[in-house]
């Protein structure tokens, strides 16, 4: 998703980000209404909901935390399996490093937005001032969206039988679209299928939420040399 | 769902935002360091499918939560737009459950 044409009039700098941008936008709007509506089933608040998607603000950890306490969790394994799959973010920072040279106040505002959608559409850029521009368009469009949905959800979430509507397989559902553009190579659908396999696998003998973090042990493959992994460069997954 | 889950989650998933940003910046983590973080949303997300599709608390479990993540991927490799993926996942365990 996070990938702009690049624009074949260097005098029209913002063509190519704006659009994709309010794509984007639109798209975590989906996300964002699910994260509301559930986060309030797993006996969350209005408050609580917006302050995950305000302050968290990274999409993928806020539904794996959800969903660890949604299912009877530990608040420990949610934050746990929350923040290893939030490291990512932290190469992230590095990819757009140098796209957003500043001051240190600067960067530390704008790390805040460092997620998928920013990373790809900074990256997609063929010039530093597009990439800069292309960061903080996005990064505007998809704070408002994803907290605009998240206080939708969250308000009429109190009236919606989640599983009348099938609205629990929603994160799953929103998982594997991330998870798709993440699997091109073999390595990484080989990680993707061991983490599943652990996952079940450990279930029935740890305690909830504890599977996702042992599955991620599966990333250490990492470690062992052989054909290089898809670096930061591809962020083809989402908030 | 507690504050202090909401303020931890608040704090980490920021200080590992701005560890890159901010604390790398321009150089870069050890090429292992990279490796293993690059894999490791791949590992976690494919758990989550398999957590929410297929468990139920400690147990395992087949339901109608399957079939809505088997719509789900079959409409990622149709390549349907991601709101459009969870509304028929959604619709597909609705109505699978509505029938049965």
């Amino acid at each position: 998703m996070g990938r702009a044409k690049p624009s074949s009039k260097a005098t029209d700098d913002w063509s190519g980000i704006i659009g994709p941008a309010l794509g984007l936008g639109f798209a975590v709007f989906a996300f964002g209404l699910s994260f509301g509506v559930l986060c309030i089933d797993a006996g969350g608040t209005v408050p609580k909901a917006m302050a995950m998607s305000l302050f968290v603000f990274t999409g993928a950890s806020q539904f794996s935390a959800v969903g660890v306490i949604a299912a009877g969790g530990s608040a420990i394994s949610a934050a746990a399996g929350a923040l290893i799959l939030a490291s990512r973010n932290a190469v992230y920072g590095v990819a757009v490093a140098p796209s957003l040279r500043g001051s240190v106040p600067y960067r530390l505002f704008a790390s805040q937005f460092t997620i998928d959608e920013t990373t790809g559409m900074t990256l997609a850029q063929d010039t530093p001032a597009r990439s800069r521009r292309a960061y903080w368009v996005t990064a505007a469009s998809i704070y408002v969206f994803w907290n605009l949905a998240t206080l939708i959800g969250a308000v009429a979430g109190s009236n919606i039988d989640t599983e009348r509507y099938g609205l629990d397989v929603a994160f799953a559902a929103a998982f594997v679209g991330m998870l798709a553009p993440l699997v091109r190579s073999s390595r990484a659908r080989r990680v993707a299928s061991a983490g599943a396999v652990v996952c079940i696998a450990t279930t029935p003998f740890v305690p909830i939420g504890v599977g996702i973090i042992i599955a991620a042990l599966a990333a250490l493959v990492g470690l062992c040399r052989g054909t290089e992994p898809t670096t930061a460069g591809s962020t083809g997954g989402r908030a | 769902m507690t504050w202090t889950l909401i303020i931890v989650l608040s704090l980490g998933a920021y200080a590992l935002k701005a560890a890159g940003l901010v604390g790398v910046g321009v150089r870069d983590f050890p090429a292992p360091v990279r490796n293993v973080i690059a894999l490791v949303p791949a590992a976690v997300l494919s758990a989550l499918i398999a957590k929410d599709t297929f468990t139920n608390g400690q147990d395992l479990q087949i339901d109608a939560r399957a079939v809505g993540v088997a719509v789900a991927c079959l409409a990622v490799w149709r390549r349907v737009p991601l709101w459009l993926v969870i509304v028929l996942a959604c619709a597909a365990t609705g109505t699978v459950r509505a029938i049965s």
